[in-house]
């Protein structure tokens, strides 16, 4: 059978290297301070989606994914891999989103998209590691979710065929379509960009990437498929009251950097008689032994 | 009403130990609220094997679900119970795992209640709120604390006005006590049918295999543990040798099981376990924030690293300044002459 499948990227800052200036005074995150990356469970997501894609001819693959103009880089990498097509979702309106009004704008622009059968996203983001917005987004639609996925063995006769990890062991679960499937970061990893495929779509732009007198836009009109979609809140039909820091019930009181309290610690050498004598300390102090 | 929930979540019939940790910690803040600490349970023959794993806890009032197809979880059958519950019983808060199966749930039930959720609190208290945006003060919310951006700050989350207010801790993080005050200890046993609908089970479970814990590293007194710098598979391997004659488990950094050296089970940290060993023993382990955020409240932390002035020195009781090779081989020989 031909799928429709979305798959959820987010673009995030790359948490490993934090800076002071990564908060904003309202405790939400000041993504212009940080370098940017595809979130990496979503490549994870970005594969599945593209093994069904192939083991089902005819299907295609759309890259959503909510954030400023910038996240337009998300799709373009996306479709770098084999991706159809993408949708960014970018509105001031948007800013400032817990994981419930996030999940409300992505279903509210999937539901636009129309006819999906798949929505794959990557099991959580390494900038909140809620692990919430896969299942949010699912009950918004009313799809059935399966989450944390090691692999989508197969998708046939509207059932998926799903091997999932669950604490302690793994599951195998069938579950209608349409289907919301989250995917962990050590499933498959994704497949190197192509070089074809960079080189067709390496101008692909949203509008808002753009300037007013672009110099290809000969070139964006020649091609259509340069031009990808951009959609507001008014686009997708969103409700602005549940949509960013309006639409989100939970808020951030404080925030405070991380200081370990310092020991003074005693530093030996790897000598044997440094180690033995620590050895004997603690055997006699009846730490060990 | 407004009374604090905890779900507690089964394997079988054996409730998971994070759900008792969370019903100690529940019965604290129902205790601090005035309010009681109610539990709901949902499974297959659980009706006799679960009710005497959840009371002593401190439970006032205890709902077990008992039906066909409620174990293996699935997310719509339970999401059913949860929202269907809620609704009659509004709860101000509901606790749960920060497992496979709470953090399925949580977010569906909170999408469905429009409710806030806070996922891996590390800690959770009670507390006043004023929103500086319009102006309005609450008094009594749940303080939902939690590491964020890979565990560089800690945020207080509240939710104002959504209730309830639900929140998600993982294994490990709170500590369970049996509950030595006064609980009413009432156990009710509703229709399923009544909150589920039929439609609710899609999801087929075709195979369900769970092995018991290869290991107690939540639990162990010693914990061996090792970072990037056992330089590989074979290099951590090292730890074992030393776990076996301290008797101690395994742990790992987050460092050391993406580059293969172990099990992603054995990692501690933030988005792993939480441990408080009397002795935590960091070999070749630098330290980020996000490790140290597992392991910091080790009675006694040594730090085996060939950098002086790794990160994880400055929280060390114990620093010695060598290569692992050197260092874990005169661990072991010096503690088998000593111990005798």
């Amino acid at each position: 059978m031909t799928l429709k499948i979305v798959v959820l990227a987010k673009q995030v800052p790359d948490t490993r290297n934090v800076g002071k200036d990564a908060m904003t005074a309202e405790g939400t995150v000041n993504r212009a301070a940080l370098p940017a990356i595809f979130n990496p469970d979503d490549l994870n997501a970005l594969e599945q989606a593209l093994r069904l894609k192939e083991q089902n001819p005819g299907s295609s693959v759309s890259i959503l994914t909510m954030g400023p103009p910038r996240a337009g880089e998300i799709i373009r990498q996306g479709l770098f891999r084999g991706a159809d097509d993408g949708y960014l979702l970018t509105d001031r309106l948007f800013a400032g989103a817990d994981t419930l009004a996030t999940s409300y704008a992505l279903a509210t622009a999937i539901r636009k998209i129309g006819g999906v059968d798949l929505v794959i996203g990557g099991r959580q983001a390494i900038d909140g590691d809620t692990a919430q917005v896969g299942p949010q987004v699912a009950e918004k639609l009313g799809m059935t979710q399966v989450t944390y996925a090691q692999e989508i063995l197969k998708v046939k006769d509207g059932k998926a065929t799903i091997r999932r990890s669950i604490d302690g062991g793994v599951e195998t679960v069938e579950a209608p379509l349409p289907l919301v499937v989250t995917v962990n970061g050590t499933a498959a990893p994704c497949r190197p960009q192509n070089a074809k495929l960079v080189m067709k779509y390496k101008y692909a732009t949203c509008p808002s990437e753009r300037s007013a007198e672009d110099p290809r836009a000969a070139l964006y009109a020649e091609r259509p498929y340069l031009t990808l979609t951009q959609w507001s809140v008014a686009d997708v039909g969103g409700d602005p009251g549940q949509c960013g820091f309006a639409g989100s019930p939970t808020r951030v009181k404080s925030v405070q950097s991380i200081v370990f309290q310092a020991k003074e610690s005693k530093t030996l050498a790897a000598s044997d008689a440094d180690v033995e004598g620590l050895i004997q300390e603690l055997i006699s102090e009846k730490i060990i032994g | 009403m407004n009374n604090v929930f905890v779900y507690c979540e089964i394997e079988g019939t054996t409730v998971a130990e994070v759900s008792q940790e969370l019903l100690t910690k529940g019965r604290k803040l129902a205790d601090r609220l005035g309010v009681e600490l109610h539990a709901v349970v949902a499974g297959t023959g659980i009706k006799g094997a679960v009710e005497f794993q959840i009371l002593p806890y401190g439970v006032d009032k205890l709902f077990v679900f008992d039906g066909k197809d409620l174990f293996p979880y699935t997310s719509a059958p339970h999401t059913d119970i949860l929202v269907n519950l809620f609704k009659e019983e509004k709860p101000q808060i509901c606790l749960m795992g920060a497992t496979v199966i709470g953090r399925d749930l949580g977010p569906r039930v909170s999408s469905s209640l429009s409710s806030g959720l806070t996922a891996d609190c590390t800690q959770l208290g009670i507390g006043d709120f004023d929103d500086v945006k319009t102006g309005k003060s609450y008094k009594d919310l749940l303080y939902q604390i939690r590491p964020a951006f890979g565990g560089n700050i800690v945020a207080t989350i509240v939710n104002p006005d959504h209730r309830p207010q639900m929140a998600t801790v993982r294994s490990g993080v709170m500590q369970k006590a049996l509950y030595e005050g006064n609980f009413r200890g009432e156990v009710v046993y509703p229709e399923v049918g009544k909150y589920v609908s039929p439609e609710a089970y899609v999801v087929k479970v075709l195979d369900h295999h769970v092995e018991a814990a290869k290991h107690n590293l939540k639990g162990a007194s010693i914990v061996v543990s090792g970072g990037y710098g056992m330089g590989s598979r074979e290099g951590f391997d090292m730890l074992f040798d030393l776990a076996k004659v301290l008797h101690a488990e395994v742990g790992a950094s987050r460092a050391a099981v993406d580059a293969g050296f172990c099990d992603a089970d054995r990692q501690v940290g933030q988005t792993g376990v939480t441990v408080h060993p009397k002795v935590y023993i960091a070999c070749g382990i630098s330290g980020q924030i996000q490790h140290i955020a597992g392991m910091q409240d080790s009675s006694i932390i040594i730090s085996v690293n060939s950098d002086p002035d790794a990160p994880i020195n400055r929280i060390a009781d114990y620093v010695i300044v060598g290569t692992v090779e050197e260092v874990i081989p005169k661990l072991i020989k010096y503690y088998k002459k000593n111990s005798k």
